[in-house]
Protein backbone atom coordinates (compact mmCIF):
# COMPACT_ATOMS: atom_id res chain seq x y z
CA UNK A 1 0.00 0.00 0.00
CA UNK A 2 1.23 3.63 -1.14
CA UNK A 3 0.35 5.46 1.89
CA UNK A 4 -1.62 8.44 0.84
CA UNK A 5 -2.42 10.06 4.23
CA UNK A 6 -1.81 13.30 6.15
CA UNK A 7 -2.33 14.07 9.19
CA UNK A 8 -4.08 17.41 8.85
CA UNK A 9 -5.24 20.10 6.61
CA UNK A 10 -2.40 21.64 6.94
CA UNK A 11 -0.11 19.30 5.96
CA UNK A 12 -2.41 18.59 2.93
CA UNK A 13 -1.95 21.87 1.78
CA UNK A 14 1.92 22.08 2.03
CA UNK A 15 2.35 23.75 -1.12
CA UNK A 16 0.04 25.65 -1.63
CA UNK A 17 1.27 29.83 -2.94
CA UNK A 18 0.10 32.74 -4.61
CA UNK A 19 -0.98 32.81 -7.90
CA UNK A 20 -2.22 29.02 -8.39
CA UNK A 21 -4.73 27.16 -10.32
CA UNK A 22 -6.96 25.26 -7.86
CA UNK A 23 -9.57 22.78 -8.95
CA UNK A 24 -12.32 23.10 -6.22
CA UNK A 25 -15.24 19.94 -6.14
CA UNK A 26 -18.75 20.93 -5.11
CA UNK A 27 -21.94 21.57 -6.54
CA UNK A 28 -23.60 24.23 -4.82
CA UNK A 29 -22.66 23.86 -1.41
CA UNK A 30 -22.96 19.81 -1.68
CA UNK A 31 -19.96 18.13 -1.58
CA UNK A 32 -17.65 21.07 -1.29
CA UNK A 33 -13.91 20.21 0.40
CA UNK A 34 -14.79 22.40 3.29
CA UNK A 35 -11.50 21.80 5.39
CA UNK A 36 -9.52 22.51 2.14
CA UNK A 37 -11.36 26.28 1.87
CA UNK A 38 -11.14 27.23 5.20
CA UNK A 39 -7.24 26.51 5.61
CA UNK A 40 -7.11 28.71 2.27
CA UNK A 41 -9.03 31.28 4.29
CA UNK A 42 -6.82 31.05 6.95
CA UNK A 43 -3.15 31.06 4.89
CA UNK A 44 -4.81 34.35 2.66
CA UNK A 45 -2.72 33.60 -0.40
CA UNK A 46 -4.13 35.35 -3.06
CA UNK A 47 -4.20 35.84 -6.93
CA UNK A 48 -5.94 32.56 -7.40
CA UNK A 49 -7.84 31.05 -9.92
CA UNK A 50 -10.37 28.82 -9.08
CA UNK A 51 -12.11 26.10 -10.96
CA UNK A 52 -15.30 25.14 -9.31
CA UNK A 53 -19.10 24.62 -10.61
CA UNK A 54 -19.90 27.46 -8.27
CA UNK A 55 -19.25 30.19 -6.55
CA UNK A 56 -20.47 29.76 -2.68
CA UNK A 57 -22.73 31.72 -1.26
CA UNK A 58 -21.58 35.40 0.68
CA UNK A 59 -20.69 33.51 4.16
CA UNK A 60 -19.70 29.77 2.99
CA UNK A 61 -17.89 27.80 0.53
CA UNK A 62 -16.14 29.69 -2.09
CA UNK A 63 -17.71 33.03 -1.02
CA UNK A 64 -15.39 33.18 1.83
CA UNK A 65 -12.19 33.21 -0.45
CA UNK A 66 -14.00 35.74 -2.18
CA UNK A 67 -15.00 38.15 0.64
CA UNK A 68 -11.31 38.26 1.23
CA UNK A 69 -10.26 38.94 -1.85
CA UNK A 70 -8.11 35.70 -2.70
CA UNK A 71 -9.30 34.85 -6.25
CA UNK A 72 -8.45 36.85 -9.33
CA UNK A 73 -10.49 34.36 -11.45
CA UNK A 74 -13.50 32.03 -11.49
CA UNK A 75 -13.95 29.23 -13.66
CA UNK A 76 -17.30 28.14 -13.62
CA UNK A 77 -21.10 27.32 -15.06
CA UNK A 78 -23.29 29.13 -12.70
CA UNK A 79 -22.65 31.85 -9.71
CA UNK A 80 -25.94 32.98 -9.29
CA UNK A 81 -26.19 32.78 -5.54
CA UNK A 82 -23.98 35.22 -4.45
CA UNK A 83 -23.78 38.81 -4.12
CA UNK A 84 -20.10 39.92 -3.20
CA UNK A 85 -19.14 37.61 -6.28
CA UNK A 86 -22.07 39.72 -8.26
CA UNK A 87 -20.36 43.20 -7.15
CA UNK A 88 -16.81 41.81 -7.86
CA UNK A 89 -17.50 40.82 -10.98
CA UNK A 90 -19.63 44.27 -12.26
CA UNK A 91 -16.90 46.31 -10.80
CA UNK A 92 -14.17 43.99 -12.92
CA UNK A 93 -12.17 43.14 -9.69
CA UNK A 94 -12.44 39.87 -10.35
CA UNK A 95 -12.21 37.84 -13.50
CA UNK A 96 -14.99 35.37 -14.68
CA UNK A 97 -14.91 33.12 -17.32
CA UNK A 98 -18.44 31.24 -17.69
CA UNK A 99 -18.80 27.97 -19.04
CA UNK A 100 -21.25 25.22 -19.57
CA UNK A 101 -21.23 22.49 -17.18
CA UNK A 102 -20.68 19.79 -19.14
CA UNK A 103 -17.59 21.54 -20.58
CA UNK A 104 -16.24 22.18 -16.88
CA UNK A 105 -17.02 18.46 -16.35
CA UNK A 106 -15.63 17.23 -19.27
CA UNK A 107 -11.82 19.73 -19.05
CA UNK A 108 -11.65 18.35 -15.71
CA UNK A 109 -12.00 14.48 -17.02
CA UNK A 110 -9.67 15.41 -19.57
CA UNK A 111 -7.18 16.35 -17.87
CA UNK A 112 -7.15 13.14 -15.75
CA UNK A 113 -7.63 10.84 -18.55
CA UNK A 114 -4.84 12.48 -20.37
CA UNK A 115 -6.38 14.17 -23.60
CA UNK A 116 -5.17 17.90 -24.39
CA UNK A 117 -8.75 18.89 -25.57
CA UNK A 118 -12.02 17.36 -26.12
CA UNK A 119 -14.83 18.61 -28.98
CA UNK A 120 -18.54 19.11 -27.71
CA UNK A 121 -21.56 20.82 -29.34
CA UNK A 122 -22.38 22.66 -26.09
CA UNK A 123 -22.09 26.68 -26.52
CA UNK A 124 -21.30 26.39 -30.29
CA UNK A 125 -23.04 29.24 -31.85
CA UNK A 126 -22.85 31.74 -28.91
CA UNK A 127 -20.23 33.37 -27.07
CA UNK A 128 -18.97 30.57 -25.63
CA UNK A 129 -17.81 29.63 -28.80
CA UNK A 130 -15.80 32.87 -29.92
CA UNK A 131 -12.16 32.75 -30.84
CA UNK A 132 -12.50 28.87 -30.26
CA UNK A 133 -11.58 26.09 -33.38
CA UNK A 134 -14.66 24.71 -34.17
CA UNK A 135 -15.21 21.56 -36.37
CA UNK A 136 -18.06 19.47 -38.47
CA UNK A 137 -18.63 16.16 -37.25
CA UNK A 138 -21.33 13.90 -39.69
CA UNK A 139 -23.32 17.40 -40.41
CA UNK A 140 -23.20 18.55 -36.58
CA UNK A 141 -21.30 21.47 -35.23
CA UNK A 142 -18.42 21.01 -32.25
CA UNK A 143 -16.10 23.18 -30.21
CA UNK A 144 -13.03 22.32 -29.35
CA UNK A 145 -12.45 22.91 -25.36
CA UNK A 146 -8.98 22.47 -23.72
CA UNK A 147 -8.17 20.13 -20.55
CA UNK A 148 -7.42 22.35 -17.90
CA UNK A 149 -4.35 22.59 -16.02
CA UNK A 150 -3.91 23.01 -12.31
CA UNK A 151 -1.87 23.12 -9.37
CA UNK A 152 -3.77 21.58 -6.62
CA UNK A 153 -7.36 19.78 -7.35
CA UNK A 154 -9.61 19.77 -3.61
CA UNK A 155 -11.80 17.22 -3.53
CA UNK A 156 -14.38 16.39 -0.57
CA UNK A 157 -15.55 12.39 -0.40
CA UNK A 158 -17.15 10.34 2.23
CA UNK A 159 -14.90 7.49 3.12
CA UNK A 160 -11.31 6.68 2.24
CA UNK A 161 -8.27 4.66 2.97
CA UNK A 162 -4.83 5.78 3.59
CA UNK A 163 -4.16 3.96 0.07
CA UNK A 164 -6.60 7.62 -1.15
CA UNK A 165 -9.54 5.17 -2.38
CA UNK A 166 -13.03 7.17 -2.11
CA UNK A 167 -15.89 6.75 -1.85
CA UNK A 168 -18.56 9.64 -2.67
CA UNK A 169 -22.28 10.15 -1.17
CA UNK A 170 -25.12 10.93 -2.94
CA UNK A 171 -25.32 14.03 -5.11
CA UNK A 172 -21.92 15.35 -3.17
CA UNK A 173 -20.44 13.22 -5.51
CA UNK A 174 -20.77 15.89 -8.74
CA UNK A 175 -17.67 17.23 -9.76
CA UNK A 176 -15.05 15.21 -6.94
CA UNK A 177 -14.37 12.55 -8.93
CA UNK A 178 -13.50 14.11 -12.45
CA UNK A 179 -11.18 16.45 -10.79
CA UNK A 180 -8.79 13.36 -8.87
CA UNK A 181 -6.00 13.37 -10.50
CA UNK A 182 -6.88 16.26 -13.08
CA UNK A 183 -4.30 18.61 -11.24
CA UNK A 184 -0.69 18.12 -10.44
CA UNK A 185 -1.83 17.39 -6.47
CA UNK A 186 -5.00 15.80 -5.74
CA UNK A 187 -6.31 16.57 -1.85
CA UNK A 188 -8.78 14.57 -0.95
CA UNK A 189 -10.76 15.36 2.45
CA UNK A 190 -12.81 12.88 3.60
CA UNK A 191 -16.07 12.54 6.16
CA UNK A 192 -14.24 9.61 7.54
CA UNK A 193 -10.94 8.00 6.66
CA UNK A 194 -11.62 4.18 7.10
CA UNK A 195 -8.99 1.28 8.42
CA UNK A 196 -7.23 0.08 5.21
CA UNK A 197 -9.12 -2.89 3.78
CA UNK A 198 -12.57 -2.15 5.18
CA UNK A 199 -13.45 -0.75 2.20
CA UNK A 200 -14.64 -3.84 -0.53
CA UNK A 201 -12.55 -2.72 -3.62
CA UNK A 202 -15.59 -3.70 -5.75
CA UNK A 203 -17.61 -0.50 -4.78
CA UNK A 204 -14.72 1.80 -4.15
CA UNK A 205 -15.52 5.40 -6.94
CA UNK A 206 -11.91 6.56 -6.91
CA UNK A 207 -9.06 4.30 -6.76
CA UNK A 208 -5.78 5.87 -4.76
CA UNK A 209 -3.41 6.24 -7.84
CA UNK A 210 -5.33 9.55 -8.69
CA UNK A 211 -5.28 11.32 -5.00
CA UNK A 212 -2.15 12.47 -3.31
CA UNK A 213 -3.00 13.53 0.01
CA UNK A 214 -5.77 12.01 1.98
CA UNK A 215 -6.96 13.43 5.15
CA UNK A 216 -9.93 13.30 7.73
CA UNK A 217 -11.87 16.43 7.88
CA UNK A 218 -11.87 18.31 11.23
CA UNK A 219 -15.31 19.46 11.03
CA UNK A 220 -18.08 19.41 7.91
CA UNK A 221 -20.78 22.03 8.52
CA UNK A 222 -22.71 19.91 5.24
CA UNK A 223 -24.94 23.50 4.63
CA UNK A 224 -28.24 23.03 3.05
CA UNK A 225 -28.39 26.14 0.61
CA UNK A 226 -32.39 25.05 -0.13
CA UNK A 227 -34.01 23.59 2.51
CA UNK A 228 -37.06 22.42 0.94
CA UNK A 229 -39.72 19.94 2.69
CA UNK A 230 -42.97 18.62 2.26
CA UNK A 231 -45.58 18.24 5.27
CA UNK A 232 -46.70 15.01 6.37
CA UNK A 233 -50.30 14.22 5.73
CA UNK B 1 -55.18 31.98 -19.97
CA UNK B 2 -52.71 29.82 -18.14
CA UNK B 3 -50.57 30.42 -14.99
CA UNK B 4 -47.40 28.79 -14.19
CA UNK B 5 -48.99 25.43 -12.88
CA UNK B 6 -51.41 25.67 -16.14
CA UNK B 7 -48.51 25.46 -17.97
CA UNK B 8 -46.87 22.92 -16.14
CA UNK B 9 -49.89 20.33 -16.49
CA UNK B 10 -49.88 20.92 -20.02
CA UNK B 11 -46.55 20.64 -20.96
CA UNK B 12 -47.01 16.89 -18.47
CA UNK B 13 -49.01 15.61 -21.06
CA UNK B 14 -45.69 15.68 -23.34
CA UNK B 15 -43.97 13.27 -21.17
CA UNK B 16 -44.36 9.79 -22.34
CA UNK B 17 -43.93 6.69 -20.97
CA UNK B 18 -40.19 5.12 -20.26
CA UNK B 19 -38.84 8.49 -20.75
CA UNK B 20 -35.93 9.75 -18.54
CA UNK B 21 -36.57 13.82 -18.58
CA UNK B 22 -34.21 16.73 -17.29
CA UNK B 23 -36.06 19.25 -16.05
CA UNK B 24 -35.03 22.98 -15.67
CA UNK B 25 -35.54 25.48 -12.72
CA UNK B 26 -38.85 26.91 -12.19
CA UNK B 27 -41.92 25.87 -14.31
CA UNK B 28 -40.40 22.77 -15.75
CA UNK B 29 -40.08 21.41 -12.00
CA UNK B 30 -43.12 21.86 -11.33
CA UNK B 31 -44.07 19.77 -14.56
CA UNK B 32 -43.25 16.43 -12.44
CA UNK B 33 -46.35 16.76 -9.76
CA UNK B 34 -48.32 16.20 -12.95
CA UNK B 35 -47.33 13.62 -14.91
CA UNK B 36 -49.87 10.68 -15.31
CA UNK B 37 -49.33 7.90 -12.40
CA UNK B 38 -50.02 5.18 -14.83
CA UNK B 39 -46.82 5.60 -17.14
CA UNK B 40 -43.00 5.18 -15.74
CA UNK B 41 -40.78 8.32 -16.13
CA UNK B 42 -37.47 9.00 -14.26
CA UNK B 43 -36.31 12.49 -13.63
CA UNK B 44 -32.42 13.26 -14.05
CA UNK B 45 -31.02 16.26 -12.43
CA UNK B 46 -27.66 17.44 -13.74
CA UNK B 47 -25.87 17.23 -10.62
CA UNK B 48 -25.73 13.94 -11.01
CA UNK B 49 -29.11 11.48 -9.65
CA UNK B 50 -31.45 9.26 -11.94
CA UNK B 51 -34.97 8.82 -10.32
CA UNK B 52 -35.58 11.79 -7.98
CA UNK B 53 -38.46 11.58 -6.15
CA UNK B 54 -40.53 14.23 -3.65
CA UNK B 55 -38.98 16.83 -1.42
CA UNK B 56 -38.50 15.14 2.00
CA UNK B 57 -40.50 15.32 4.73
CA UNK B 58 -39.27 17.90 7.46
CA UNK B 59 -36.37 16.21 9.58
CA UNK B 60 -35.32 14.03 6.61
CA UNK B 61 -33.02 16.46 5.02
CA UNK B 62 -29.81 15.60 3.83
CA UNK B 63 -27.43 17.71 2.43
CA UNK B 64 -25.79 15.01 0.47
CA UNK B 65 -29.13 14.80 -1.75
CA UNK B 66 -30.23 17.71 -3.51
CA UNK B 67 -31.33 18.42 -7.53
CA UNK B 68 -29.84 21.48 -9.58
CA UNK B 69 -31.51 23.94 -8.06
CA UNK B 70 -30.03 23.21 -4.89
CA UNK B 71 -33.37 22.05 -3.10
CA UNK B 72 -33.15 18.85 -0.77
CA UNK B 73 -34.76 15.80 -2.56
CA UNK B 74 -35.45 12.23 -2.25
CA UNK B 75 -34.67 9.80 -4.09
CA UNK B 76 -37.31 6.62 -5.41
CA UNK B 77 -36.38 3.16 -5.68
CA UNK B 78 -34.18 2.69 -8.70
CA UNK B 79 -32.34 5.30 -8.67
CA UNK B 80 -28.78 6.38 -8.80
CA UNK B 81 -25.91 8.60 -8.30
CA UNK B 82 -23.05 9.44 -10.61
CA UNK B 83 -19.94 12.67 -11.22
CA UNK B 84 -21.02 15.72 -13.24
CA UNK B 85 -19.31 13.78 -16.35
CA UNK B 86 -21.36 11.06 -16.61
CA UNK B 87 -24.37 13.28 -15.95
CA UNK B 88 -23.25 15.39 -18.91
CA UNK B 89 -22.54 11.96 -21.09
CA UNK B 90 -26.18 11.38 -20.28
CA UNK B 91 -27.54 14.42 -21.54
CA UNK B 92 -24.81 14.99 -24.36
CA UNK B 93 -25.02 11.42 -25.58
CA UNK B 94 -28.65 11.45 -25.83
CA UNK B 95 -29.77 9.17 -23.22
CA UNK B 96 -32.24 11.74 -21.65
CA UNK B 97 -35.53 11.96 -23.78
CA UNK B 98 -36.93 14.99 -22.98
CA UNK B 99 -35.47 18.20 -22.06
CA UNK B 100 -37.89 20.74 -20.60
CA UNK B 101 -36.76 24.21 -20.00
CA UNK B 102 -37.34 27.98 -19.70
CA UNK B 103 -36.32 30.71 -21.27
CA UNK B 104 -36.07 34.79 -21.39
CA UNK B 105 -36.63 34.31 -25.54
CA UNK B 106 -37.10 32.20 -27.82
CA UNK B 107 -36.71 32.91 -31.81
CA UNK B 108 -38.65 32.01 -34.56
CA UNK B 109 -35.47 29.58 -35.96
CA UNK B 110 -35.26 27.69 -32.86
CA UNK B 111 -32.42 29.75 -31.16
CA UNK B 112 -32.58 30.22 -27.53
CA UNK B 113 -31.47 32.70 -24.80
CA UNK B 114 -31.95 32.30 -21.08
CA UNK B 115 -28.19 32.98 -19.37
CA UNK B 116 -27.87 36.11 -19.11
CA UNK B 117 -28.70 39.92 -19.64
CA UNK B 118 -25.03 41.82 -20.78
CA UNK B 119 -24.64 44.25 -17.48
CA UNK B 120 -27.18 43.01 -15.39
CA UNK B 121 -27.93 39.55 -14.76
CA UNK B 122 -25.22 37.21 -15.34
CA UNK B 123 -25.54 34.23 -13.02
CA UNK B 124 -24.29 31.95 -16.04
CA UNK B 125 -25.49 29.30 -18.15
CA UNK B 126 -25.20 26.45 -16.04
CA UNK B 127 -26.29 22.78 -17.27
CA UNK B 128 -28.41 24.84 -20.39
CA UNK B 129 -25.74 25.19 -23.00
CA UNK B 130 -24.82 21.10 -23.14
CA UNK B 131 -28.29 20.33 -22.99
CA UNK B 132 -30.31 22.96 -25.51
CA UNK B 133 -26.94 21.46 -27.59
CA UNK B 134 -27.71 17.82 -27.92
CA UNK B 135 -31.39 16.95 -26.88
CA UNK B 136 -33.48 15.65 -29.62
CA UNK B 137 -36.84 17.25 -27.21
CA UNK B 138 -36.53 19.99 -25.81
CA UNK B 139 -39.82 22.41 -24.76
CA UNK B 140 -39.67 25.35 -23.54
CA UNK B 141 -41.64 26.31 -20.80
CA UNK B 142 -42.52 30.20 -20.88
CA UNK B 143 -44.61 33.26 -20.06
CA UNK B 144 -45.34 34.41 -23.64
CA UNK B 145 -44.42 37.90 -22.82
CA UNK B 146 -42.35 39.86 -20.22
CA UNK B 147 -42.80 41.84 -17.45
CA UNK B 148 -42.78 44.84 -19.84
CA UNK B 149 -45.45 43.43 -21.90
CA UNK B 150 -43.33 42.79 -24.46
CA UNK B 151 -42.83 39.62 -26.42
CA UNK B 152 -40.50 36.45 -25.76
CA UNK B 153 -41.10 34.86 -28.90
CA UNK B 154 -39.25 36.99 -31.81
CA UNK B 155 -37.51 36.75 -35.24
CA UNK B 156 -34.08 37.16 -33.77
CA UNK B 157 -33.35 36.75 -30.31
CA UNK B 158 -31.80 39.69 -29.08
CA UNK B 159 -29.76 38.31 -25.47
CA UNK B 160 -26.77 36.32 -25.60
CA UNK B 161 -27.98 33.03 -27.27
CA UNK B 162 -27.50 29.46 -25.07
CA UNK B 163 -28.30 27.70 -28.39
CA UNK B 164 -28.67 27.97 -31.94
CA UNK B 165 -31.81 26.20 -34.02
CA UNK B 166 -32.53 23.55 -30.73
CA UNK B 167 -36.13 24.50 -29.70
CA UNK B 168 -39.06 22.29 -31.18
CA UNK B 169 -41.92 23.05 -28.66
CA UNK B 170 -42.81 25.97 -26.70
CA UNK B 171 -45.81 25.90 -24.16
CA UNK B 172 -46.36 29.58 -22.68
CA UNK B 173 -49.64 30.97 -20.80
CA UNK B 174 -51.61 31.69 -24.39
CA UNK B 175 -50.66 29.12 -26.46
CA UNK B 176 -48.66 25.55 -27.57
CA UNK B 177 -46.46 26.34 -30.36
CA UNK B 178 -44.13 24.32 -32.85
CA UNK B 179 -40.98 25.27 -34.11
CA UNK B 180 -40.84 24.94 -37.77
CA UNK B 181 -38.78 25.81 -40.83
CA UNK B 182 -41.42 28.37 -42.00
CA UNK B 183 -41.45 30.17 -37.93
CA UNK B 184 -44.10 29.62 -34.78
CA UNK B 185 -46.42 27.67 -36.02
CA UNK B 186 -49.63 27.60 -33.59
CA UNK B 187 -50.74 24.71 -32.43
CA UNK B 188 -53.65 24.91 -29.53
CA UNK B 189 -54.28 28.10 -27.62
CA UNK B 190 -54.98 28.30 -23.63
CA UNK B 191 -58.63 28.14 -22.63
CA UNK B 192 -60.25 31.41 -23.21
CA UNK B 193 -57.48 33.29 -25.45
CA UNK B 194 -58.53 34.06 -28.87
CA UNK B 195 -55.79 33.17 -32.13
CA UNK B 196 -55.62 37.64 -32.37
CA UNK B 197 -54.38 38.09 -28.46
CA UNK B 198 -51.96 35.51 -29.36
CA UNK B 199 -50.90 37.08 -32.74
CA UNK B 200 -50.20 40.37 -30.97
CA UNK B 201 -47.98 38.68 -28.35
CA UNK B 202 -46.10 36.99 -31.21
CA UNK B 203 -43.48 39.31 -32.25
CA UNK B 204 -41.66 36.50 -34.62
CA UNK B 205 -43.92 34.75 -37.75
CA UNK B 206 -46.56 33.25 -36.92
CA UNK B 207 -48.22 30.84 -38.42
CA UNK B 208 -51.69 29.70 -38.24
CA UNK B 209 -53.66 27.01 -39.99
CA UNK B 210 -57.28 26.29 -39.94
CA UNK B 211 -58.82 26.15 -37.05
CA UNK B 212 -56.93 26.41 -33.98
CA UNK B 213 -58.37 23.76 -30.82
CA UNK B 214 -58.04 25.07 -27.10
CA UNK B 215 -55.69 23.39 -25.42
CA UNK B 216 -56.90 20.70 -22.90
CA UNK B 217 -55.51 19.86 -19.47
Amino acid sequence: MINKKVNNVQEALEGVSDNMTFMLGGFGLSGIPENAIAELVKRGIKGLTCISNNAGVDDFGLGLLLKKHQIKKMVSSYVGENDEFERQMLSGELEVELIPQGTLAERCRAAQAGFPAIYTPAGYGTEVAEGKETREFDGKMYVLEHAFKADFAFVKAWKGDAAGNLIFKGTARNFNPVMCGAAKITVAEVEELVPLGSLDPNQIHIPGIFVQRIFEGERFEKRIEQRTVRSRE
Amino acid sequence: MLDKTGIAKRIAKEVKDGYYVNLGIGIPTLVANYVREDIEVEFQSENGVLGMGPFPFEGEEDADVINAGKQTITTLPGASFFDSAMSFSMIRGQHVDLTILGAMEVAENGDIANWKIPGKMVKGMGGAMDLVASAENIIVAMMHTNRAGESKLLKRCSLPLTGVGCVKKIVTNLAVIEVTDRGFKLLERAPEVSVETIQKATEGTLIIEGDIPEMVI
